[in-house]
């Protein structure tokens, strides 16, 4: 077996746990970053400002003399909260209208299609940086701003899988028992489609926590000193000529966590696909 | 086909229609009084009565909508608050740069990932195939603003190949194409991933089909039958993702603005945002919204160019 073959089954077989394992160790380290963190991540140190990676500072530290590794660990936390609870929120909202939609089809249905691809016509990114814009920049309005652009997205699956699910026979059956139209959409169509939403919904944590970085990144996240993934980028930018691996670890954080969600949703996908490749 | 073209731009009228309402509402949501927020909490009251004025905002809602969607017949977008010039030319002077970064990273994106795609599905499971699966890997997980960051440390401050500064009033052709390599790279890379991935299951789908058997049976070239007798298959998915993403495109495009400090729309709208400039918000949104259908209806007549069987259905 060549070396190239055994990479590309552990690809085709392990992505899954390779991203898994990423995530779940990206997730651990946020959640005992006050344990782990070296420093305190607002503390200054007027004394060692644009500091090199060393032994102290291992991620170096940045224009007010503050530990990067600890702003990185620290910054996990609100980047990983924010694409969990703005993902969650996002999906069971448009999972439940996209349910209704597709259930009952009719006018409402229609309108509800057409006011998706209204939507869904605006870059996320955009929308996101519109809504924050509008809404002011806290924790709580980055995750309604991050949850609305997933909104459609998950109207429109559902409601396409939901049509779907409407024309089968156990639908009838389930209407012959006489159970009632809630009965039948959560707790007969809904578990049937539920696979296809929660790998979707894998990829757009992917996203969610892309699009939470760029706002930071932008300077539409939570306002500082708190540490963020993107604004702590932002500051290694704002420092790039005179110290580049600032924005490199943070970088480096961001896409890891990106490749293990990425890994996570292609490895559910192909495992839930019964055509698999 | 001309008929097939008018009747999908028919088609592009009322989707505009909705579009340009979402925009007037989203912009009139923004809580407090804008006059407020345009001239700060200091000002007299007579300033904001006449901004108030100015604005049109002591009109009935209906009436504003009115005149909003009259003005954009008549093709005027108002004039920016903060600079009082007409918005068509802020724009106009900032999209050139735009086009040329996204038509440049479509031709990245294409460039790279058809060959790249086709090649994976020629050697399933070969080298070609495995790199091309962790290379779209990378690439949909890139955000562009830590490619942008990454590239410009590397290629840029490091090794010094290209400009830290995209700047547009490079002299010579040559420096101009060379400030312009980064950013459609860093652009393109999201563009080479999902066109590779769809490249590479479509032709996986099209060299199992029984025509190209027949083909390769009948003695062609094994180059005609993959170019001409399975690709041919794979243009429509493949104009879909491109068509699809200019939109994901333009919001990085916003990224690769920043970091690399280029002019253009993205920049514009981080600038309309951070001075509160609603009405140049408003139109910048409208220009992006007008761009996204504009993409979607070339899209669709695009099909019809590649497919035959499209026009006709």
């Amino acid at each position: 077996m060549s070396a190239s073959t055994i990479l590309q089954r552990s690809l085709r077989s392990g992505g899954l746990v390779t991203g898994a394992v990423i995530v779940v160790a990206m997730i651990a380290l946020a959640c005992a970053a006050p344990l782990v963190a070296p420093y305190d991540p607002n503390a200054q140190d007027v004394l060692s400002v644009l500091a090199d990676p060393s032994a102290a500072h291992w991620f170096g530290t940045d224009q007010f003399g503050r530990d990067v590794l600890s702003r990185v660990l620290w910054g996990a936390r609100i980047s990983l909260y924010v694409g969990f609870v703005s993902t969650s929120a996002g999906v069971a909202i448009g999972t439940v209208i996209g349910v209704i939609s597709g259930y009952y089809g009719g006018i409402v249905d229609r309108l509800i299609v057409a006011a998706t691809d209204v939507l869904l016509s605006f870059p996320q990114l955009i929308m996101g940086l519109l809504l924050v814009a509008v809404l002011g920049a806290s924790l709580t309005n980055l995750i309604i701003a991050i949850a609305v652009t997933a909104v459609p997205a998950f109207i429109r699956m559902a409601r396409g899988s939901t049509l779907t699910m409407r024309e089968r026979d156990f639908v009838d059956a389930c209407r012959a028992l006489g159970y009632g139209d809630l009965r039948i959409m959560f707790l007969h169509v809904l578990p049937n489609i539920l696979d296809e939403i929660v790998v979707m919904a894998s990829l757009w944590m992917a996203s969610a926590i892309r699009t939470e970085s760029t706002l930071a990144f932008i300077g539409l996240s939570v306002p500082p000193p708190t540490a963020t993934w993107g604004g702590v980028v932002r500051d290694g930018f704002d420092n790039l000529l005179d110290a580049p691996w600032l924005a490199v670890f943070p970088s480096l954080a961001i896409l890891a966590v990106m490749i293990g969600l990425n890994l996570m949703g292609d490895g559910l996908r192909d495992a839930s696909d019964p055509k698999g490749k | 086909m001309i008929r097939f073209i008018i009747k999908r731009m028919l088609m592009a009228i009322p989707i505009l229609w909705a579009v340009l309402t979402t925009v007037f509402m989203l912009v009139r949501v923004v809580p407090g009084d804008p006059t407020i927020i345009i001239l700060g909490d200091q000002a007299s009251q007579a300033a904001r009565d006449q901004l108030r004025q100015q604005l049109g905002l002591n009109e009935s809602i209906l009436a504003q909508y009115g005149d909003f969607l009259m003005q954009i017949l008549h093709g005027d977008l108002g004039r920016s608050l903060t600079t009082n010039r007409p918005i068509l030319h802020e724009v106009a002077a900032v999209l050139p740069f735009t086009i040329e970064l996204t038509i440049a990273s479509l031709i990245v994106g294409t460039l790279i990932g058809v060959p790249l795609g086709v090649l994976a599905a020629e050697r399933r499971d070969g080298f070609a195939d495995w790199f091309a699966r962790i290379f779209s890997l990378v690439g949909v997980s890139f955000p562009a603003f830590v490619s942008a960051i990454l590239l410009l440390i590397g290629f840029a401050i490091q090794l010094r190949w290209f400009p830290v500064i995209s700047s547009p009033r490079d002299n010579s052709i040559l420096e101009h194409l060379r400030a312009l390599v980064l950013p459609s790279i860093n652009l393109g890379l999201l563009m080479v991933a999902y066109v590779t991935r769809v490249t590479r299951s479509g032709m996986l789908k099209a060299l199992g089909e029984d025509y190209i058997r027949t083909a390769r049976s009948k003695g062609l070239p094994h180059r005609l039958v993959v170019w001409r007798h399975a690709f041919r298959n794979v243009l429509v998915p493949v104009v879909t993702v491109v068509g699809l993403y200019l939109g994901v495109l333009i919001g990085n495009a916003v990224l690769t603005e920043i970091v690399f400090n280029r002019p253009g729309l993205g920049k514009l709208i981080v600038t309309a945002l951070n001075q509160r400039d609603y009405t140049l918000l408003q139109g910048l949104m409208v220009v992006t919204a007008f761009a996204i259908v504009l993409a979607n209806m070339l899209t669709d007549i695009t099909y019809g160019l590649v497919d035959p069987r499209v026009k006709t259905s």
